[in-house]
């Protein structure tokens, strides 16, 4: 095992080394170029081999992947915000073709206005297409996720694909040490991807072709339950990677210093890393708060949600981006899944660093503060969704 | 003596597809699997060839078969062969199959990264001249003069006004090895185009005429007729292009437009002076053509003289 001060956008580029991805496909967008140009440089150091497509858009990456993923092979891709975008309709054919390509996604802001920066609505916007769903907070969670995702992806209870997420600039451009296990070790981990159905000349077959509705729900049904199944097997490979590395990232939802936590933010990304570094502050002064970081978006945390529903006064859920509906995605989602449940404790939604504006220390602390009163006294006169921190002063205790 | 027929006896395509009556596209997939043989997988976008197979778990093709989105054709047949390259497989024939639509017009950038990559695929492009397998709608691929639903005359005339994209000439500046044409009622000349572009390394793009009957308004009976007075009247001519020396491949006796115009209801709006025109045009470019001919097989004569040695 070597440690190595890697970024996040190196951090995935190893990951598919490590992985030992057989096609990769890629465009260069801001900010997951040094993605491709990591990937490049790792083959002309004959570091990693794969075939490499420099295709010619993000659509034609996810395409070139899927096909190569049908004919047997290992497949992965990165890409960011309009190229996740662009990438929409190959993103449900890989889910509906059922192929564990692994994707990693910089969470970058929509356009217009033009923005590089982090922001979450770039993969909410996907939640529908059939991807499992994974959110980092650190480099090495990045990387220990490229590898453990593919296992879940390539299990054949559930061949879907996934998507692997990291905030602009604050993983993808930040160097942070990055334990690197033994390859021998991950090749056992994760052997070579064996298709159960794949193109085969001497077994011709076809994929994908037209069907007509009393068939097209059930594979539909089978989709679904392959979701369902990544659940457990979210949980299983956690512990896996666990007895392998030491590092284990909670299955699918981590929580810190929930168990007897009375008030809890829950979200997704970087600024729950320091959201945490809040909690063990408060903690020190007797408050009982926790985090619970979204691990995983897609299959939904269902038990895990409701376990915090057990435990806490109110929920505060920050969401780094908007439905322009009602609320926040991980909002509406979580309060879907207290609903039909013994307990529902009050909810408030925090509409915070979109498009990479800073959550800081003071801000989070600002939110339990909030949460604290929502937990007493109800909604103020903001309401239960609260786009946190706008210049128009509409949060006076915060000093931006 | 007979003559030899140069048309493999194996049948890749069973009997049973979905075409609709004279349908020259499940005429072009039958040669073109004829030509490839069995070690081949085909990459389909959305197209007529997406349904004819066969409705799930029916499929008339005796080859792996894999459905892509519309415009992903040159990715995914790309996508295939780096699979196979990375999987160590070798002699396996990877042939994405694409409609003009899919290929002149939503599938033109995947195409166009496929070529620039030289990515080891072939490229049929089956054209029919519209969007048939939506009903009949104008692509880019149809030709001036033309009725679709999209373009539907009326009291306007407002028949197909901008040329037939010239996708021969886009593939050909894309320097990649080999690009052909050929029509289903040349089935010897179009199975010896796909075998010989099989046997380049590289990517190859073959655009196969392929009348429907359905969209142009004809009796399914003259499928074959039509696409011999096609290229005596020089609507499509029959070419191929190695390395960028062209040569055309079948030079018949000039035939006048208007025979091949009223044959199809898609045409019979057409005035007697476009029709002219039209045809003035076409006589132009086919000379053009003849002379392209000329020059590259000039210049590549010279060169190959200028190496041999003294």
């Amino acid at each position: 095992m070597v440690k190595e001060l890697l970024t996040g956008n190196k951090a995935t580029a190893y990951g598919a080394m490590y992985a030992r991805a057989q096609v990769i496909a890629a465009y260069p967008i801001t900010p997951q170029t040094t993605i491709v140009e990591e990937i490049a440089e790792l083959i002309a150091a004959k570091r990693l081999n794969t075939q490499y497509m420099k295709v010619e858009s993000e659509h034609s990456a996810m395409a070139a992947c899927v096909a190569a993923s049908n004919t047997g092979a290992r497949a992965f891709t990165a890409t960011s915000s309009h190229g996740l975008a662009l990438m929409h309709e190959v993103l449900m054919w890989a889910a509906g073709a059922r192929t564990p390509v692994v994707l990693v996604n910089v969470n970058r802001a929509m356009g217009p206005p033009w923005s590089v920066y982090a922001d979450h609505q770039d993969a909410m916007a996907q939640r529908d297409t059939g991807l499992i769903q994974y959110w980092c907070e650190n480099n090495q969670e990045i990387f220990d996720t490229v590898i453990t995702a593919f296992k879940v992806s390539e299990n054949k209870d559930v061949l879907l694909p996934a998507m692997i997420n990291q905030d602009a600039f604050f993983l993808s451009h930040t160097s942070e040490p990055v334990d690197l296990p033994d390859q021998e070790a991950v090749d056992q981990f994760l052997p070579s991807y064996d298709a159960p159905y794949k193109l085969d000349v001497d077994k011709p077959t076809g994929f994908g072709s037209f069907i007509m509705p009393p068939q097209y729900m059930e594979f539909r049904a089978h989709m679904a339950g392959g979701m369902e199944n990544a659940r457990a097997l979210i949980r299983k490979v956690d512990k896996e990677w666990e007895e392998l590395t030491g590092r284990s990232y909670g299955g699918m939802m981590d929580m810190y210093r929930c168990e007897d936590a009375e008030l809890i933010l829950f979200g997704a990304g970087t600024m729950m890393s320091t959201a945490k570094d809040v909690v063990d502050e408060m903690r020190k002064e007797g408050r009982k708060v926790g985090i619970a970081r979204l691990r995983v978006f897609r299959p939904f945390p269902v038990d895990e949600v409701r376990y915090l529903a057990d435990r806490a006064r109110a929920i505060g859920i920050l969401d780094r981006t908007f439905t322009f509906g009602y609320g926040g995605p991980l909002f509406n989602e979580t309060n879907s899944q207290m609903y039909n449940y013994r307990n529902r404790p009050p909810t408030k939604n925090y509409i915070i660093g979109v498009g990479g504006r800073d959550v800081r220390k003071k801000h989070i602390r600002a939110l339990f503060n909030d949460l604290e009163k929502v937990a007493k006294e109800g909604y103020g006169k903001e309401g239960e969704v609260h786009w946190w921190g706008l210049l128009d002063g509409s949060t006076p205790e915060v000093e931006l | 003596m007979m003559a030899k027929l140069t048309i493999p006896e194996d049948e890749i395509m069973s009997p049973g597809h979905m075409g609709c009556l004279g349908c020259g596209a499940t005429m072009a997939m039958r040669y073109v699997l004829k030509a490839a043989g069995r070690r081949t997988i085909l990459s389909i976008p959305a197209c007529c060839w997406a349904v004819m197979p066969g409705v799930w778990p029916n499929t008339c093709l005796q080859v792996p078969e894999l459905y892509t989105p519309f415009e992903t054709t040159g990715a995914s047949a790309g996508g295939i062969r780096a699979a196979l390259d990375a999987l160590g497989k070798k002699d396996i024939n990877v042939i994405g199959f694409a409609g003009d639509g899919g290929t002149a017009d939503i599938g033109i950038q995947a195409l166009s990264g496929a070529a620039d990559r030289n990515d080891d695929i072939l490229y049929i492009m089956y054209d029919n001249e519209a969007y048939m397998n939506t009903g009949i709608q104008r692509s880019g691929s149809t030709p001036i003069g033309a009725w679709t639903t999209t373009t539907p005359v009326g009291e306007t005339d407002d028949w197909e006004k901008s040329p037939k994209k010239d996708m021969v000439s886009i593939m050909i500046a894309h320097r990649i090895p080999y690009v052909a044409t050929a029509t289903v009622g040349y089935p010897e000349d179009l199975i010896r185009k796909v075998k010989k572009a099989l046997s380049i390394k590289g990517t190859k793009f073959i655009q196969i005429w392929a009348p429907c009957p359905t969209g142009w308004k004809m009796e399914p009976g003259l499928t074959v007729k039509i696409t011999k007075e096609a290229v005596s009247c020089r609507a499509f001519n029959l070419l191929e292009c190695e390395n960028g020396v062209y040569k055309v491949t079948m030079k018949p006796q000039t035939t006048p437009l208007k025979d091949y115009l009223f044959k199809q209801g898609r045409f019979k709006h057409l005035p007697d002076d476009l029709i002219k025109e039209l045809e003035k045009d076409l006589h132009m470019k086919y000379e053009d053509l003849l002379e392209m001919e000329k020059m590259t097989q000039a210049r590549a004569a010279a060169r190959e003289a200028s190496k041999a040695p003294s």
